[in-house]
């Protein structure tokens, strides 16, 4: 853990701002999914989903060292990125309601998540294949010769896949201005890492490609910040890329057709690691500051669950796409 | 007009869109310092430098979705396979990226790319070297798949395809590269998605792409010999499909030949039989045969591999079969 974060010290007003910026967001990603999951209970919510509780440090800290012409891609567990990128609550669950005001138009789906003004770039499905993505998307802002650059989220099971070993390769020779981030929550559906990487520190990765890599305690949203601006740094200063392990843990199931606990890991587990939870840590270290309190933070819960309830409102009743919609955007329209 | 072989046609239509465009550049293994596998991109490193004619790695998957998500935020890509074969490693990054990406985004990322390189099979290579791809790639909606026949068209497809707002599959020919005829000079654009009728008859539509044109070609003249009258059809794009002109053809010879390289099952062919007797059942007045590749991985043997292969004197026999001659 890092000196800002054992600090009882409270910080400059700024500081504290921020703070609660970052724990708003965590809450916010909180309540959206547990609202997601309990849509896709009613049946409101198709297909494949998968939920974030646990990991909201990771997309708030990340998101927050960034620049809004900077560009963001994922992979399919991206609710939370795009939500702590700025995507509205509304346009993320009216995406996963499938319907027409959706990010995507209710084309994409829970999966394919995309606001291409809020440089969001998906959303995507197939594991590891968004990795040489971001390095093109980096590639294309040095060919530009701007100082934007791109991130890049994936399960630590992703780093098991060859589009990454060839994207980091590449990334790294010719210096693309990329982050690249593995978020390690322990598993890829039921396989532990240490049962399918033979190497489990992740980051260590990163010397096959000269890259640099560090690994990062992503329960503290903090030191992800911090981890980040060194990242952010590295690729604006000297369009270097970066390799970032973020240690976190998912709650919930894979996805919404498999328990939280059962056949390959224990409740114990889960509940071990439920005691070190992002919006707890980042509270507590507010409190002992002394510019946070159980009345500021009951006021808050009440506020994000007012936005959440707003965006399932406004999910329900928005219409589903016109049936003309089926044919538009598989190819770009006519004259251009 | 000037007369250029297929390969210096497509290294104009690289040379005048980049210069028009620079956006464009040209990513692959052996493009820059070696001048292409195949000189396609020969002279280009030295004109446009390291930064456009960029040499990659051996990893096909990588550097193809390099290329999509450059074009994901504007830049016009050409990723060059060194042959078709091994695009298979990327084609992960040609389906599941390029192809949806406007869809799935609800129209907000499109991706302006240009996947092009050799197709089909040479002199002898064997099983892994030797396959012509175009109906892999033709049913994926969300691509668009061009395989010219001429150097003209080599050209002015190109530049077409860079130009393009949406992915592209652009299958040359490995064995058209040398073959010589003329070019427009200048900036000459083919649409994509309109056949040429490469040679007009009224008996027989022999109906073709790629470098099943030439000797479609060639058994029309034999055919002529014969007394019979062929109008040669080549496709240029595969998809989007010139149905139009398939069908105002059919309508009027009533017999159709479909010739092209690859394998039988599912292949291009298939589609345009599938069209003809949907739409122009009452035009036909025989069955329409096809003439494809042998439905086997291509054999090394010289023998066996000029037996696996579509000839003109294939073409020529199924075109009598159609005119019960
Ligand atoms: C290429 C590919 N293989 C298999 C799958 C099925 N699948 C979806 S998610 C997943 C596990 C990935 O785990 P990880 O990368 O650690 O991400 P996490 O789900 O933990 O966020 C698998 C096997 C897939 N979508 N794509
Ligand atoms: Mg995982």
């Amino acid at each position: 853990m890092t000196a800002t974060a054992r600090s009882t010290k409270a910080p400059d007003a700024a500081t504290q701002a921020l703070h609660r910026s970052y724990l708003r967001q965590m809450m916010l990603i909180r309540r959206f999914e547990e609202k997601a999951g309990e849509a896709y209970s009613l049946g409101k919510i198709g297909g494949f989903c998968h939920l974030y509780i646990g990991q909201e440090a990771v997309a708030v800290g990340v998101m927050a060292a960034l620049r809004p012409d900077d560009h963001v891609i994922s992979a399919y567990r991206e609710h939370g990125h795009a939500l702590a990128r700025g995507l509205t609550s509304r346009a993320v669950m009216a995406e996963l309601f499938g319907k027409a005001t959706g990010s995507s138009a209710g084309k994409g789906g829970s999966m394919h998540i995309f606001d291409a003004a809020a440089g969001f770039l998906g959303g995507h499905g197939i594991v590891g294949s968004h990795i040489p993505l971001a390095a093109g998307v980096a590639f294309a802002h040095k060919y530009r010769g701007g100082d934007q650059l791109c991130v890049c989220f994936f399960g630590e099971a992703a780093a098991n896949i060859g589009a990454f070993h060839e994207t980091l390769n590449m990334a790294s020779l010719w210096d693309l201005p990329a982050i690249f981030i593995v978020e390690n929550n322990g598993y890829g559906m039921g396989t532990a890492v240490s049962r399918a990487a033979a190497v489990t520190n992740l980051s260590v990765r990163g010397n096959a490609y000269d890259m640099p890599a560090e690994q990062v305690d992503g329960q503290n949203v903090l030191t992800v910040r911090e981890a980040m601006d060194r990242a952010v740094t590295r690729a604006r200063a000297e369009s270097k890329p970066t390799l970032l392990e973020i240690k976190t843990y998912r709650y919930v199931g894979h996805s919404m057709s498999d328990a939280a606990h059962g056949t390959y890991r224990t409740k114990d587990e889960v509940d071990e690691y439920r005691r070190r939870d992002p919006i707890a840590v980042l509270a507590d270290l507010m409190k002992a500051g002394g510019y946070w309190d159980d009345g500021r933070h009951d006021a808050l819960v009440t506020e994000v669950q007012a936005e959440v309830e707003d965006a399932v409102t406004f999910a329900d009743a928005s219409p589903d796409p016109d049936p003309s919609a089926l044919y538009t955007d598989v190819y770009a329209p006519e004259g251009r | 007009m000037a007369t250029l072989t297929y390969r210096d046609a497509l290294n104009v239509a690289l040379r005048e869109e980049m210069a028009r465009d620079d956006r464009v550049f040209l990513m692959g293994e052996e493009v820059a310092e070696y001048d292409g596998a195949y000189k396609v991109s020969r002279g280009l490193l030295k004109e446009f430098g390291p930064k456009r004619v960029v040499d990659t790695p051996i990893a096909e998957l990588g550097f193809a979705g390099i290329g999509v998500g450059a074009a994901m935020v504007g830049l016009r890509p050409v990723i060059e396979m060194m042959t078709w074969n091994f695009a298979l490693l990327a084609i992960d990054q040609i389906v599941n990226s390029a192809a949806k990406m406007r869809y799935m985004s609800g129209g907000q990322v499109g991706v302006p790319i240009v996947f092009r390189g050799p197709g089909g099979a040479a002199l002898q290579l064997g099983a892994q070297h030797s396959q012509a791809f175009e109906s892999y790639y033709a049913h994926i909606p969300g691509l668009k798949v061009i395989a010219p026949a001429t150097p003209a068209d080599a050209k002015g497809l190109l530049k077409a395809a860079i130009r393009d707002e949406d992915p592209v599959v652009f299958i040359e020919g490995e064995m058209l590269y040398n073959l010589k005829g003329e070019v427009p000079d200048g900036d000459h654009v083919t649409p994509i998605g309109k056949a040429d009728i490469k040679r007009a008859g009224k008996d027989v539509t022999i109906i073709c792409h790629s470098k099943t044109v030439a000797p479609s070609l060639k058994a029309a003249e034999a055919l002529a010999a014969e007394g019979v009258d062929a109008e040669v059809i080549d496709l240029r794009t595969i998809r989007p499909l010139d149905v139009d002109t398939i069908l105002e053809s059919v309508a009027r010879t009533n017999r159709c030949v479909v010739a092209e390289e690859g394998w039988p099952f599912a292949g291009v062919g298939a589609q345009v039989v599938d069209t003809i007797q949907r739409e122009a059942f009452d035009a036909l007045d025989a069955p329409i045969l096809r003439v494809t590749g042998a439905d086997v991985p291509m054999p090394y043997n010289k023998v066996l591999e000029r037996a696996a292969k579509v000839d003109a004197a294939k073409i020529q026999d199924a075109a009598k079969k159609v005119l019960y001659l």
